[in-house]
C-alpha cells in the first residue's frame, strides 16, 4: 500500500510513522510537505503527531489551512482513508473532517504514559482486525487531549458507532480514573459518519515493535491495510 | 483602525485553567469569586476607515480561524 505521511513545521512523529509503515509493516510510505498541493498516488493519509505551528492560536488551527489539507479534504470526500494521530487528530477536528474538538487536559498537566483502550465498533477500516471490546495498550503524550463535543453530537456519534476507542482500565472498564485527560465519555478516538476518517490521541506508531514495549498499535495500522486490500480486490 | 477580539471558552466547555486560577485566587485571600474563565485577547491593526466593512471581515476571520465555534465564543470591537 502507498501511505502518505504529512509534515508540517513542528510535526515530530512523522518519521516514526514512516519507519513503522515501511520497515515494520513493509509498505510504501513517503512524507508530504505542507506546501504540497497534491497527494499523488496514495491509498491512505496519516496526519502525524507533534506541535504543528507551535500549537499557536489553538492546536491544529493553522495547519488545517495549509495547502496539503485541501488535498486531504478532497481525498477524504472521495472516500480515501485518513488517520490523524495526536496533533493529527486535533488538525482533523479543526478542519471539520471529524466532529468535536480537543481542549486542555482536565488536570492541566501534560500526560505521557501507556494507557489502555477499549475498541468500540469493529466494523470500520481502523478497527476491522480488533473484535469489539479488544483492549489495546498504547502510549499517549499530550497536554490538550480532552475530547469535547456537544451532547447532541455525542449522541449521534454513539448511535452511529463513531466512538472507536475509549480510555479504560486493564480490565476494560471505562472508569473516571482510567481517563487521563477528562475526555467526555472517555473518548480516545473517533471516526466520521462515513467511517473513512479517524483520529485518536494515543500513538499507535509508538507501540508497533516489541522493543518499544508492545505492538498493539499495529492492530490499528494493519486494520487499515486489510481494509485497503479487501477494497482493491473487490 | 484597530480590531479587538475576545475569545472565551463556551459555558459548556470545561476550563481547567480558569478553575486553577480560581483556586489560586482563593488561596491568596480573594473572596467572593463565583467563577473564572480564561480566554484570549487579540488585537489587529487595520488599514482604511470603513468600520462596518472591518467588523464584517474581522467577524468572518473570528469565526473561521481566530476562534473554534465548537468550543469558543468571540466578540469583536472596532475602534
Amino acid at each position: 500500500m502507498n501511505f502518505s505521511v504529512l509534515q508540517f513545521p513542528g510535526s515530530n512523529c512523522d518519521q516514526d510513522c514512516v519507519h513503522v509503515l515501511k520497515n515494520v509493516l513493509g509498505h510504501n510510505a513517503r512524507l508530504l510537505w505542507h506546501k504540497d498541493t497534491s497527494l499523488g498516488d496514495t491509498d491512505a493519509v496519516i496526519v502525524p503527531g507533534g506541535f504543528s505551528y507551535g500549537d499557536y492560536l489553538r492546536t491544529g488551527a493553522i495547519a488545517r489551512y495549509s495547502n496539503i489539507m485541501a488535498a486531504v479534504k478532497q481525498f477524504a470526500d472521495r472516500g480515501g482513508l485518513v488517520l490523524g494521530i495526536c496533533n493529527g487528530f486535533q488538525i482533523l477536528c479543526e478542519a471539520g473532517l471529524l466532529p468535536g474538538a480537543l481542549i486542555r487536559n482536565k488536570g492541566i498537566t501534560f500526560r505521557c504514559e501507556f494507557v489502555w483502550l477499549r475498541t468500540g465498533n469493529p466494523d470500520t477500516p481502523f478497527t476491522c482486525k480488533a473484535p469489539e471490546g479488544t483492549l489495546l495498550r498504547i502510549p499517549i503524550a499530550h497536554g490538550e487531549g480532552c475530547y469535547f463535543a456537544d451532547a447532541e453530537t455525542l449522541k449521534q456519534m454513539e448511535a452511529n458507532g463513531q466512538i472507536l476507542w475509549r480510555y479504560c482500565d486493564r480490565h476494560g472498564n471505562t472508569t473516571p480514573e482510567s481517563n487521563p485527560n477528562g475526555s467526555l465519555l472517555n473518548i480516545a478516538g473517533i471516526c466520521n459518519a462515513q467511517k473513512n476518517v479517524a483520529g485518536l490521541m494515543p500513538h499507535p506508531e509508538r507501540a508497533s515493535e516489541e522493543i518499544l514495549s508492545g505492538h498493539d498499535g499495529r492492530i490499528l495500522l494493519e486494520s487499515m491495510v486489510q481494509f485497503l486490500e479487501n477494497r482493491k480486490r473487490s | 483602525m484597530k480590531a479587538k477580539i475576545t475569545v472565551t471558552p463556551k459555558k459548556a466547555v470545561l476550563d481547567p485553567q480558569g478553575k486553577t486560577v480560581q483556586t489560586a485566587l482563593e488561596h491568596i485571600g480573594f473572596t467572593g469569586i463565583k467563577d473564572v474563565r480564561i480566554g484570549k485577547y487579540i488585537e489587529i491593526e487595520l488599514e482604511g476607515t470603513d468600520r462596518e466593512a472591518a467588523l464584517k471581515s474581522i467577524s468572518q476571520a473570528s469565526h473561521k480561524i481566530l476562534s473554534n465555534p465548537v468550543i469558543e465564543d468571540y466578540s469583536v470591537e472596532i475602534e
